[in-house]
Order: C-alpha cells, then structure tokens, then sequence
C-alpha cells in the first residue's frame, strides 16, 4: 500500500482517539493494530468509566468534581510520584473530553449498579469499553481512517531524532511503509510473562493478565533499545487479586473478587497473612495484588461462611461449597487440620459483632490476633462454608515512552520530530505508581487527541 | 411445564456473567431485571428472555464473544429460551410446538385457509345479499369468524396465566398494565438505551430501521384491526352494513393500516434477511418470516379487495383475503405474533418488581 501520512500502532482507546483528531485535521491515517478484528482494542474493550473534571452536573456525572480534588486525589494514589504538570493538563483537558467523545459516538449511562460511589467521579461508558471502541472505529471509518487487523508492528526505524520506516508483519509477510509522522499507542508490556519474569522474578510466571494478551510491549522494547527515552519502573504494574480460576488472559472484570473484607484469606498453609478488614474493598484491591504475590506459589484462598455470601457483587464463578472446614480444606487442596486451626483462633478473637456494617469501617475488630482482622471481624462458624481461590491479576505496566505535554518522544533529551505516544505506553510520564480508577482512559484519551492533533500538525507542514 | 433444561442452562451460564460484569445495564430492561437476582430459576430466565427484544446491543459491547472462552451471546441464549417458552406456554401446546418454527406449516395452513373459504364461498354463497355478502351470506361469515376471533383470545389468555405463575409474579396490578402499555406504544426499548437506535441489520451500526418498520407493522395492524372493529359497530349498532364508501371511517382507517402493514411487513422481511441468524432463535427464522409474509399478506389482499371490490374479482380477491385473515387468527397464539402479548405480560411483571 502507498504510505499514509500517519501510522499509529495499536488499536485502542488512545490510538483511535489519535486517528479521529488527526483524519480531522486531515491528514491521511493508518491504524495498525496486531489483534484480529473481534479482539481489537486492547485494555480498553475492558474497561467501564473514565474520571472527568467537571463544574456542575456533566452528562451522567452529578455535582462537580474539581481540579484540585482531582489532583489530590491523584496524589494521594501515588504517594506523590506524579508529574504535576502533565497531571494537571490530563486532568483539565478530561472536561471537554466528554463531549468531544459524544460527539464521536460514545454513549454513557448511570453508574451502575454497585458502583454509586463512583457517581460524581467516573462517567460509565453504556455498554463499556468494546462499545467505545465501536463507536470509534465506526467514526474513523467515516473519517477515511484505514485499518489493518493482525498488523503486528515489530520496528521503527530511527535515523538520529526521526522515524524513517515502520515495518509490520501482517498473514506471515514483512511489510515496510514510510509515514511523515507516527504515533506509539500500543500499550504496555504486561503480555509478555517472560519480560514480565524479567523485573519480578519467576513469580510472575504465575500471575494472570486482566486485559488484552496483545499488549507484549514489542514497540516498547525496540524504541527503548534505540535510545528513546524511558519512564518508569519495570519492577512497578498494577495488579489486583482476583479469582484464582479467571483465565489466563482477557478475563476482564467479572473475575474480580469483592468478598475479603467480610472473610479470611489465607496461603496454601492454611495461614493468614494480612489484615483483611484494613479498608474497604474499592481502597484495598490493588494491594491484595502485591500481597498475594508474596505467598508461596503466589496463591491465597478467600473464606467465608453463609452469612457473609450475599454481601459482596456476584462473581463469575460460584464459590467452592462445604458443609463443613474440613470438607472445604480438602475440596480447596488446604491442609484440614490447619485450616480448622486458624479459623478457631480467629473465631476466638471475634469479639461484640453488634456493630457490624457491611459498608462501612464498622470498628468489628479481633483482639490479640496477629495479624489482626480490623473491621467486619465475625466468627466463621455458620454452614455452609464457602472458599475462593485468588491470584494476582496484572491490569498493566508502568515502564513506558516519556513524553512532555505535546505527547512527543525524546532521545537525549531532543524530542523525536516525528514521533508522539499516547495511552497506557507513556502513562508513566504522569503516574510512577499506584492507580486512581478512571484515570488510563483519561489519559488516553487526552494524550491520544493531543498526539493526533501535532502529528496532523507535522504531516500538513512537510 | 417441561421446558428445555439445556437451553435454560445456557442462559444461566450466560445470566451469572453478566451478573458479575453489569456493562450494559443501560441498553434495556433486561440488566436491571437480572441484577436484581443473585440466582436464576427457570421463571426468572424466562421472564428474562421474554423482556428481551433481540437488539443486540450487549452482544456487540460484550468483550466476551467468541472466539472468547467465556462465548457470550445472550441474545440467542434469551431468544432461545424465549421460543421454547412461547411453545411450552401454547394452548393448546402441540400447536405452538407445530408452528412457532415452521414456515411451511405456516403456509399450508394459509392455503387451507384459503380453501376453506372458497369452499365456504362455493357452499353457502346467498342469494340475495349486497357486495361482499353477495359471495359470502353474513351469517356465514359470523359462524366462520366468531369462533377464529375467539379462540386465540382464549388460547393466549390461558398462555399468559401460565406465563405469570411460571415467572412467579404475584398478583396483577393494573397500574403496572397501564406503565407497560406506555412502554410498548413508544417502543421505548427499541431505542437501545442511548436513543440511536438497535444493533439489529447492519453490526455494530445503531439505527433506526427497526424500530421504525415495527412501529409500521403494529400500528398498521392496529389501524386494520379498528377498522374491523368500527365497521362492526357500524353494521350491528348502527345499522349501517357494509359496503362503505372511500371515505368513511373503515375504509379510511383500513387502507392506511394495510399500506402501514404491507411496507412494514415487506421491510421487516429485508432487515430480517440482512441480520445475523446466529443471534436470534436456532431455527425459528423460517417460522417468523412465514409469519410476517402471511400478515404482510393479509394487509395486501385487503387492499386489493378494496382496489377491485366491484369486480368480477371479487369472489376470489374476498376469499384469499378472509382465508388469509382466517389462517393468520387461528395462527396468532401459535406464531409469533403471540410474542406482543408475551411482551406485554413480561413489562407489567417488570413494572410490578421495579416498583416493589
Ligand atoms: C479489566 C480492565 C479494566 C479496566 N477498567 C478501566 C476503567 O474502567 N477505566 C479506566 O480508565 N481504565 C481501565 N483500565 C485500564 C485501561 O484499560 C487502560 O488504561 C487503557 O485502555 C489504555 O488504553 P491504550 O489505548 O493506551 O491501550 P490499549 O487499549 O491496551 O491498546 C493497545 C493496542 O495496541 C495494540 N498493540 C500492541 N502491540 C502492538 C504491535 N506491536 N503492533 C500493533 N499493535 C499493537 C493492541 O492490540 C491494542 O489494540 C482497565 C484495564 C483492565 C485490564
Ligand atoms: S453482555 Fe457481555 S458486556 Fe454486557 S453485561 Fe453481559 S457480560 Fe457484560
Ligand atoms: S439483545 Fe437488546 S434487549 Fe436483549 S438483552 Fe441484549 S440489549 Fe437487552
């Protein structure tokens, strides 16, 4: 095919955010994106809301949300390990992101049902992310936007601060174009469990991937092994506990687990290792990750027993089920007599449960406990006892392109003329840990329009 | 009632998922309905399938459709379940069994239809009546179409009282009729949560074109159904028998109720033949586009008794039509035209357990 005036790599939320703004300001656009059509987009057919600033009710978002409170709220996540500028510009620019992406066919709906809390905050794509997704495709169709499906990017060739060549593999044949400006929205790395290896150790080996299996970070590692220059930390992602039995990727966000708070979790010896009622649930996830990670063969097992069971969201897969803890060790692979052990003297530590609040930090504590279990603490005694299994689920990767607030790439502190990033693949230059739900589509989606708008800019001009 | 243990399964399996995902919510009726429960019985599934009107819209937002693992397509898993539950509630149910999903029943007993009036006509032609009492005496036509009008109000009046024991809705509310009336006039459902429109004849592209070209059929069928009615009326109350002049009430809503009716069933044919099969019903597509040739149908031969009422046609063109309309009563608690009473029912129960 003749070379467009833009290539962007990946196929995602950012990607295609880029491509509309670009064929808009008309140049000629290519997507290349690795996955084949059903699976196109990435994380972001996975995802359900993005986190708008906003004065006054906007869309479905009631109140207002300000920058300040946005931003701290940020920092709060991150401990501080977040550039303020790029932070500040993501968050101002999410207010006029929302009509702009009606415009371009998304739809949103209520916050649904068990997330009320997110109701001032996030804005809920109706029928989430692939229906984003689906909307923008069919809107860069309109705009003359090209696609090629199962184009796998696999080099950019730079020749001192410009991008000379893309080259892809697409049905087994090497193809080669020469566009005036690029744009890198392909991700993270967190596919590729030996990469993944690599930063953690061989624990990851037994992590499982919440989102896309396309997301290998080839684009990543061929840009950073030229020189481009690099944000973040390999060591740091993003990970949740999630159901041990989810698949190994693209298991989304119906095998997530919302029932620690009111159980015990314990390792495959049958022994606790954290405080479980720390927080609530939403505040807690994110290092139940970490934490599951740390046990042997990186495994825990959720417990609870009947009257806890109707108090969390439903998950996709149904708990494991015994009329008794021993029954239930064995059915779970947990040594019995261990497991009886552990949940008697948990029992014993339970005190006045009167106070109990499903949905609120309710105080319940045990005493004398190590580690103590500091709210929602009841005794695990009535039958039928039920058991989870939980792993860690990687969401993505924070190692990424570093971009200042054109969303273009450097080499030895030059910017690359021609090259811009956008999305989950330089996320990194804003956030250098932790997460604030809401916040990787509003970074792709803002950088995503700003990596289109100067890459148009460029191709117009040369 | 015995209905079919893997279909109902399989929605299940589909429900629990959707149950812990909750994207789309906003589309219809459905997701409210189902996050409510945390498990499903047969009831809940089939009310379930019977709120569902085919979209699509969760198919093409869902991110776990084949080739993924978790093989997500719930609206052929509640159309599955809807057209099993459509022929287990039929009265009788043999006949839903022999219908629903057979066009070419469906044609054969339009034909018989047609036979039995010619017969009819041949048979018990009077002597001394006007028009179309002429071929057909008006005692005749009463002892042939009293008992077709009647016995589907019955037959579907008997399905939908096992339908609201079956979902277990409790009592009947009427207030909860009158909000579900509201919903169907405006097909509020059928414009997909976002008002763009349905997923139904070209991917992931919303329009209108269903909502649109259903809105055709019912209320054209409607139109022809008061012009019946009125002309009923007229003839025993008002002393006023057909023939009736072009512009007179039957007539005037007659011919605009079979226009509305012959486009609307012509372009839901085509927007049915573009669709996905895969996403509907296993096997009832034959079924339901015999159903709407025949409506169609019946809209067309009315107006050309219209169009050649005073004809040496009008023997024939009289006796197709009625034997049209004679196949298509008969049909309707058996064919898809049941699923407008079904839906009905299903909207009022939803009114009564949103409101609880
Ligand atoms: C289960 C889950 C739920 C989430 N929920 C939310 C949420 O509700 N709100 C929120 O803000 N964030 C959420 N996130 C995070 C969010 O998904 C990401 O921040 C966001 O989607 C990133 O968008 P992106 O366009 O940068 O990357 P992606 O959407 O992942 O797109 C990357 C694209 O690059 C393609 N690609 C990769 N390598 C190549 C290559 N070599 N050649 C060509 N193409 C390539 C991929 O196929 C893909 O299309 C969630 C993530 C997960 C996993
Ligand atoms: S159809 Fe798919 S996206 Fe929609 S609620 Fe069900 S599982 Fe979620
Ligand atoms: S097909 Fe449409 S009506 Fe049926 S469940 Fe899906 S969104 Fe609702």
């Amino acid at each position: 095919m003749t070379s467009p005036d833009i290539a962007i790599i990946g196929g995602g939320n950012a990607a295609l955010c880029a491509a509309i703004t670009a064929a808009e300001a008309g140049a000629r656009v290519l997507i290349l994106e690795t996955a084949p059509k059903p699976y196109r987009g990435g994380n972001s057919r996975h995802t359900r809301n993005f986190r708008c600033m906003h004065h006054g009710p906007l869309g479905p978002l009631v109140d207002s949300y300000t920058e300040e409170e946005y931003l701290a709220d940020l920092i709060k996540v991150t401990g501080g390990k977040t550039d303020e500028g790029l932070a500040r510009l993501a968050i101002r620019t999410s207010e006029e992101c929302l009509p702009w992406m009606e415009e371009h066919g998304v739809r949103f709906q209520p916050s649904l049902s068990g997330t009320l809390s997110l109701a001032r905050t996030n804005a809920f794509f109706l029928g989430g992310g692939k229906s984003l997704v689906n909307a923008y495709y069919l809107t860069a169709e309109k705009l003359g936007v090209q696609v090629e499906y199962e184009a796998a990017v696999t080099h950019l060739e730079l020749d001192d601060d410009r991008v000379t060549r893309v080259d892809y593999t697409r049905h087994g044949q090497t193809h080669t174009i020469t566009p005036k400006a690029v744009v890198v929205a392909s991700g993270g790395f967190q596919a590729d469990t030996d990469w993944l290896a690599r930063a953690w150790g061989p624990a990851a080996k037994n992590f499982l991937i919440r989102g896309t299996p396309y997301n290998r970070g080839v684009v990543l590692a061929d840009l950073l092994d030229q020189g481009v220059e690099q944000v973040g930390d390999p060591t740091q992602c993003h990970a949740v506990a999630i159901d041990g039995r989810a698949p190994k990727f693209d298991g989304g966000i119906v095998t997530r687990l919302d029932c620690v708070p009111f159980s015990i979790v314990v390792n495959k010896d049958a022994q606790r290792f954290y405080d479980e009622g720390e927080d609530v649930w939403p505040k807690r996830y994110a290092i139940w990750g970490r934490l599951v990670a740390a046990q042997p063969e990186q495994v825990g097992y959720v417990i609870i027993d009947a009257k806890s069971l109707e108090l969390f969201m439903p998950s996709v897969f149904p708990p494991i089920q015994a009329d008794t803890l021993e029954d239930l060790a064995e059915k779970m692979g947990l040594p019995a007599d261990a497991l009886v052990q552990t949940v008697s003297a948990f029992n014993d530590a339970c005190g006045d449960t009167s106070g109990f609040h499903p949905t609120e930090l309710d105080g319940v504590t045990t005493t004398g406990l190590t580690p103590p279990k500091t709210n929602w603490a009841r005794p695990i005694t009535e039958p039928p006892f039920y058991g989870y299994s939980l792993r860690t689920g990687v969401t993505f990767t924070y190692l990424g392109l570093k971009v200042d607030e054109t969303a273009q790439c450097a080499i030895g502190n030059r910017p690359v003329t021609n090259l811009w990033a956008a999305g989950e693949t330089m996320a990194g230059s804003i956030l250098g840990q932790g997460y604030l739900a809401g916040f990787g589509m509003t970074i792709g989606t803002v950088f995503g329009r700003i990596a289109g708008k100067e890459a148009a800019a460029h191709a117009n001009a040369n | 009632m015995q209905m079919q243990t893997d279909l109902l399964q399989e929605a299940r399996r589909q429900a629990e998922i959707c149950n812990a995902c909750r994207y789309c919510e906003g589309y219809c009726s459905v997701f409210p309905a189902l996050h409510a429960e945390r498990a499903f019985s047969d009831g809940d599934l089939t009310q379930l399938a019977n709120l569902c009107h085919n979209c699509r819209g969760c198919y093409y937002a869902c991110q776990y459709t084949a080739p993924h693992e978790f093989d997500l397509n719930l609206p052929q898993a509640l159309a599955n379940v809807r057209q099993d539950s459509w022929e287990e509630l039929a009265f009788p149910r043999a006949a839903g069994k022999a219908f629903q999903k057979n066009g070419v029943l469906i044609a054969v007993a339009s034909v018989i239809g047609f036979a039995l009036l010619f017969w009819a006509a041949r048979v018990l032609a009077s002597v001394g009546g006007e028009g179309f009492y002429a071929v057909l005496s008006h005692n005749a036509m009463v002892a042939i179409f009293l008992p077709a009008f009647l016995f589907p109000l019955v037959s579907i009046a008997v399905s939908l009282r096992r339908y609201w024991r079956h979902i277990d809705a409790g009592p009947f509310r009427p207030a909860h009729l009158i909000a579900a009336l509201r919903q169907a006039a405006s097909m509020k459902n059928l414009k997909g949560g976002h008002g763009d429109g349905c997923n139904f004849e070209d991917e992931d592209r919303f329009t209108h074109a269903r909502r649109a070209v259903h809105q055709a059929v019912m209320y054209g069928f409607l139109l022809c159904f008061a012009a019946t009615s009125v002309a009923t009326v007229m003839h025993y109350m008002l002393d006023m028998p057909a023939p009736y002049r072009l512009f007179s009430v039957p007539k005037l809503l007659g011919i605009s109720g079979g226009l509305l009716l012959v486009v609307g069933c012509f372009e839901m044919i085509r927007l049915k033949l573009r669709s996905d099969r895969t996403l509907g019903a296993a096997g009832a597509f034959g079924g339901e586009v015999a159903f709407i040739g025949l409506l169609g149908f019946t809209g067309f031969s009315g107006l050309a008794l219209y169009a050649f009422g005073q004809t040496a046609a009008t023997p024939t063109l009289l006796a197709v039509h009625l034997g049209a309309v004679l196949a298509f009563f008969l049909l309707a608690p058996f064919t898809k035209m049941a699923h407008g009473f079904y839906r009905l029912t299903a909207l009022t129960a939803d009114a009564g357990r949103s409101r609880k």
